[in-house]
């Protein structure tokens, strides 16, 4: 009957795919223990607001905490909030989504609690009270099953593997108080970038592009297609052209860069290290576009065009935008 | 400013991952081993504030096997000044390990401490801020940018799709991210000078970890792709099989 708590990360004020992976994962889990789920909440006054699409995303009892000094995120204040929800009861697991945030502020509650964490966890089960995890290791080049001794179970979650089923049902909303102790660290601000683009670790569509692209003028043809492709879909790059300076190193993917599992994957002239297929090759669909059709990257794709790119991708943004019209006319 | 840097001992990114039989660990041969490419940059972090102050120490530590000795050296070519060794198999546990760092970290008196923001073969990114929350220090993790005057310390830390600024006093514990700084290569001179530096070895015992490796097991192999066709005119075709049979359009 153990209950599983989880924390709601909001964007920019509003519940997003974090929050709704981290209490969707966490009503999976409670509907095995027989538990509830709990959700704990951080923001600015106003933040009960997002209560309701918390409910329904699968908590019963979502923990609001509101302070002026929320408006950003404070891993002390979180760390100190969560710390105090977990101590009151015995959590069979305490989850968050693997952002920026959720891996920032997971190993300070755990230690504070001395419980073990599983990072950018893919999978769980849960057999006799004890939860197993499976993981990637060496960037995706291997898959680690882990199980917790003794619970709670802290984790993070891989962003784009959990799904989660909307559901019908009020969530009982109960306020916290914010400890006002000093913060170890102050959060003065958040610098986004002039784009409104997604992460590359975030986004279910990634168009990443490598040395095969000649130079950094050449990427407007990348943009291109990615914004042919919408709102969900954004920039990669190879390690060869950030080393190279040509993208910025947020863009990067690979094993030291970013893992990532969109569900469509576009490699445009990147021949396809190992370390770069180790960070993309959980993509549910890969597209390789190369010159060399010996290339590697050819080896995990799902679907292949050789050629030169510069003559490949006006053409293949043309047509999707087309596509996407057709079947979307408004 | 005396300086702290705990590295750790991992195969190369290159590498080719084989499992050992019975499923729970790498295979070691023909596994070439390299200092873990985060820590560079915490390592050139610390060696650089180090010589701007012209005063202060860069301590290496390291957790591991004998043959973690290798990296600690190269640390010192690079220009640390002495390193300590904790002789210990490691564990897939990252609080035990930051419990055992802090034991040494504790009394020796460090303004700054650097860590890579993750190892790149377990891939658990939590020793830093574990370890800032054991010592009770404040904490920035995935650090690209590190200002710090007197004590005042200003970073810039990558968020999705851009920065947050953080705010806090020495002594810290800092998690270096790649964009940080450009890391240096030993010198001949730097080898050299590092044999004659001090690495004190020492063997720890770990906790029971929390969490334990069950096994490990090699992703499921990609189904077998297919070459749509060739150059513009394949576009048409790729973009129908996207749709129609992907179902990803």
């Amino acid at each position: 009957m153990a209950d599983v708590l989880a924390y709601a990360e909001l964007r920019g004020g509003a519940v997003g795919k974090p929050a709704r992976e981290a209490v969707g994962t966490a009503r999976a889990m409670a509907d095995r223990t027989g538990g509830a789920v709990h959700a704990v909440v951080l923001g600015p006054p106003g933040t009960n607001a997002a209560a309701g699409a918390l409910a329904a995303a699968g908590a019963d009892r979502i923990v609001v905490g509101e302070d002026d000094r929320l408006a950003l995120y404070q891993p002390d204040t979180a760390t100190a909030v969560l710390a105090a929800v977990a101590g009151q009861a015995g959590y069979a697991a305490i989850l968050f989504a693997a952002t920026a945030q959720g891996k920032d502020l997971a190993p300070r509650v755990a230690a504070r609690l001395g419980s073990a964490l599983a990072t950018e966890v893919i999978g769980w089960s849960l057999d006799g009270g004890v939860i197993t995890v499976k993981r990637p290791v060496y960037a995706g080049k291997a898959i680690a099953t882990m199980r917790f001794e003794r619970p709670p179970a802290v984790m993070t979650l891989r962003a784009n593997v959990f799904s989660y089923e909307p559901r019908a049902g009020d969530g009982v909303v109960e306020p916290i108080e914010v400890p006002s102790h000093e913060h170890r660290v102050r959060v003065t601000a958040v610098e986004l970038g002039e784009r409104d683009r997604l992460d590359v670790a975030e986004a279910t569509i990634v168009v990443s592009g490598g040395r095969g692209m000649q130079g950094p003028e050449h990427w407007h043809l990348l943009t291109n297609l990615v914004d042919s492709l919408g709102d969900e879909a954004t920039l990669g790059a190879s390690r060869a052209v950030v080393d190279a300076g040509w993208r910025p190193h947020g863009e990067q993917v690979g094993q030291t860069g970013k893992t990532v599992s969109p569900d469509l994957y576009f490699a445009v002239g990147i021949s396809g290290a190992i370390q770069h297929l180790a960070g993309m090759r959980t993509a549910k669909t890969i597209v390789a576009i190369n010159r060399d059709a010996d290339a590697p990257i050819f080896g995990v794709a799902d679907y292949g065009l050789v050629g030169d790119l510069f003559e490949i991708l006006p053409p293949l943004a043309d047509a999707i935008r087309r596509l996407r019209q057709e079947a979307d006319p408004g | 400013m005396n300086t702290i840097v705990c590295i750790k001992r991992v195969p190369d990114s290159a590498t080719r991952v084989k499992l050992a039989p019975g499923g729970a660990a790498l295979d070691p041969a023909g596994v070439k081993y390299v200092l873990n490419p985060y820590d560079e940059f915490a390592l050139e972090e610390a060696i650089r504030r180090v010589e701007q102050a012209g005063t202060g120490s860069v301590t290496v530590i390291a957790l591991g096997p004998p043959e973690t000795a290798e990296s600690l050296r190269q640390a010192l070519a690079m220009g640390a000044d002495e390193a300590v060794l904790l002789r210990a198999d490691g564990s897939p546990d990252g609080l035990v390990v930051a419990r055992a760092l802090a034991s040494e970290i504790e009394g020796r008196g460090a303004d700054l401490i650097l860590l890579g923001k993750q190892a790149i073969d377990d891939d658990n990114m939590q020793v830093p801020p574990m370890l800032a929350e054991i010592l009770g220090l404040p904490c920035a993790t995935v650090v690209v940018e590190l200002d710090i005057e007197g004590s005042r310390c200003t970073a810039r830390r990558e968020i999705e799709g851009g920065h947050e600024v953080l705010e806090f006093d020495l002594p810290a514990v800092v998690s270096t991210q790649k964009g940080l700084n450009e890391p240096r290569y030993p010198t001949l001179k730097g080898i050299m000078a590092a044999k004659r530096k001090p690495l004190v070895e020492k063997d720890v015992a770990l906790e029971d970890a929390s969490i334990t490796l069950v096994s490990l097991e090699e992703p499921p192999a990609p189904a077998a792709g297919r070459i749509v066709g060739e150059g513009p005119a394949a576009v048409s075709e790729l973009v129908t099989l996207l749709r129609e049979e992907a179902k990803v359009l």
